[in-house]
């Protein structure tokens, strides 16, 4: 039992989770002109693939030609690769190859403050690379409302819900091969299956129940597709509240693995 | 002497588990101000945890740990302000240059940008790393990184330096260099605290060494004094043949005689002179006398097996 609250402690933070971040942002600014391209390219590639070409030979989806229907949902997408990866990958080469944290615990930033400032910088990446699809999508006329201005603020939530999690894998991870499992098992099908491609309506009803719950991207889609659309709907806050709390959950729970897997 | 001298480093019944192994076993010591101490031991005799444990990043099992009054316990943020740390592993930033990486290390202790440029720039000189100031890291030379790493641990001014096996790995040239610039640091009283398994290492740079295997503390004290009473001031060694052997058992039969490889050793805790008369009256192939050193000593205690 007291195993399981020291999962839940409440980490101590100080402004020093910002030096972290300043760290990787300085890394990311060195290489910033190749880091735009590939996030760039593949939504592109996306919309005219699904959304020009399979798009022809599909209904409109309440009222939205499909490529209108698919283009908020990249952007949801983006915010869930970018932010996972940072905190899998590139964390574990951090964390594990560079013993960069080891590093940054020897001077008076400490190891929650390194793990917080990970998971800032993956939700900042996910505000950047979502941004860079967002701004795509308008500038081809695929986003009739303006609300799709909030979509930004949305996006850094989401990337912290995303690098929370992306964090606890990586905690737990024996080495950087072992995150194929939570790529193809976990990624993958919520890239598919979180109404990014077809409303969750297509669906029988108990496995609708069981996306929303379970599938985080189902969540992120539904908020970004309703912003870009202008179409707002009560639903919405209960979307947005399963963000809120379950980001913060895992937010510790993901410090405290570090925690275990590095204080030794 | 001792008694008046300010301790920065006191530990109390220090004790470490992983699990069922006890790597560091109820250890005491006292570490004073300016002064250069060593650890000692086998690889696995719990040098570094202590290390880890001193630098407060690694929680005590049990005892008691202060610095400078500091208890790591507590007192851990303010701990690492005071102390700069060259880790054994390479942990350098690989995604920053020379510059670079020291600059970003001080953003770590909040000392301010131009301040820590200054304190680069001075370190870098140092260290002779000056020409490689824009150098991405994976082009140094080990013996560049680890001056490079020490530099790191010298950008917050730190009180004490904890050095953990400074040269392991270098060549001669790169291992001299690392011991000019730690003598200089201690010139400027600067309290070092350092891991080594090259004895020569410990002989040169510390005031006092402790050595250690299997978590304990076997012996401490300074390493002339302990080579001194450990195994006398000299060694004869003689090409081994049982005759020699039967011949050094008689003329010193006190002694501790040891069979390594094909000499034999004999360390007769005589004063300097003895050991040449004996030579002279006999003649014993491959004869050689020479100091006796802290290998000796470690040797002695710590036994030949290996380990691993």
């Amino acid at each position: 039992m007291s195993n399981i609250t020291a999962l839940f402690r409440i980490p101590k933070l100080s402004y020093r989770v910002w030096k972290v971040w300043t760290r990787n942002k300085d890394v990311f600014m060195k290489t910033y002109k190749t880091n735009f391209l590939p996030s760039l390219i593949e939504p592109v590639l996306y919309l005219l693939a699904l959304g020009f070409g399979l798009g022809g030979f599909v209904q409109p989806i309440n009222g939205q030609s499909y490529i209108q229907f698919i283009a908020p949902a990249l952007v949801a997408v983006s915010m869930m690769y970018s932010s996972f990866y940072e905190c899998t990958y590139a964390s574990f080469v951090r964390m594990y190859f560079q013993k960069t944290f080891d590093a940054i615990i020897a001077t008076p930033v400490t190891i929650e403050e390194v793990i917080t400032g990970e998971i800032l910088w993956g939700a900042t990446k996910s505000l950047i690379n979502s941004s860079i699809v967002l701004a795509v999508i308008v500038a081809a006329g695929l986003v009739p409302s303006p609300l799709f201005l909030l979509i930004p603020p949305v996006s850094f939530l989401v990337g912290l819900l995303f690098s929370a999690i992306a964090m606890c894998f990586t905690a737990i991870s024996p080495n950087i091969d072992a995150f194929n499992y939570p790529s193809f098992l976990f990624i993958t099908p919520m890239f598919l299956l979180s109404g990014t491609f077809f409303p969750l309506t297509s669906m029988p009803q108990f496995l609708q129940v069981i996306t929303q719950l379970v599938l985080p991207l189902t969540n992120a889609v539904a908020v970004t597709r309703a912003l870009a659309l202008g179409s707002l709907q009560l639903s919405l806050l209960l979307n947005l509240a399963w963000m809120l709390i379950v980001t913060p959950v895992l937010f510790i729970l993901s410090i405290n693995l570090m925690k275990k897997r590095l204080i030794k | 002497m001792h008694l008046e001298r300010e301790i920065l480093v006191k530990a109390e019944n220090l004790t470490k588990k992983f699990g069922d192994l006890v790597a560091v076993d109820s250890v005491s010591f006292e570490i004073f101000k300016g002064e250069s101490f060593g650890f000692l031991g086998p690889n696995g005799a719990g040098k570094t945890t202590i290390m880890r444990m001193i630098q407060s990043v690694s929680p005590l099992t049990g005892g008691k740990l202060t610095l400078a009054g500091m208890d790591v316990r507590e007192q851990s943020r303010e701990i690492k302000c005071l102390i700069g740390v060259a880790p054994q592993d390479d942990n350098l930033d690989p995604d920053f240059t020379v510059l670079q990486n020291l600059i970003v290390y001080a953003r770590y202790f909040d000392i301010p940008k131009e301040k820590a440029k200054a304190k680069a720039e001075e370190l870098l000189k140092f260290m002779q790393l000056e020409e490689k100031r824009d150098t991405i890291i994976n082009a140094l030379s080990g013996g560049m990184r680890r001056r490079l790493i020490l530099a790191r641990a010298l950008m917050n001014d730190p009180k004490i330096l904890i050095l953990d096996e400074p040269t392991t790995g270098l060549d001669p040239q790169a291992r001299h260099l690392i011991w000019t610039k730690i003598r200089s640091l201690q010139k400027q009283e600067v309290t070092v605290i350092l891991t080594t398994h090259y004895m020569d290492e410990a002989a040169q740079l510390c005031d006092r060494i402790i050595i250690m295997d299997h978590g304990r503390i076997i012996e401490k004290g300074s390493p002339a004094d302990m080579v001194k009473k450990q195994v006398g001031e000299e060694v004869l060694e003689v090409l081994y043949s049982e005759e020699a052997m039967t011949c050094l058992k008689q003329n010193f039969p006190d002694a501790r005689i040891d069979v390594v490889a094909d000499k034999i050793q004999v360390f007769a805790h005589k004063p300097r002179g003895v050991l040449a008369k004996v030579l002279e009256e006999a003649s014993f192939k491959g004869a050689l006398i020479r100091d006796s050193n802290l290998e000796d000593v470690f040797l002695k205690l710590a036994g030949r097996s290996l380990r691993d």
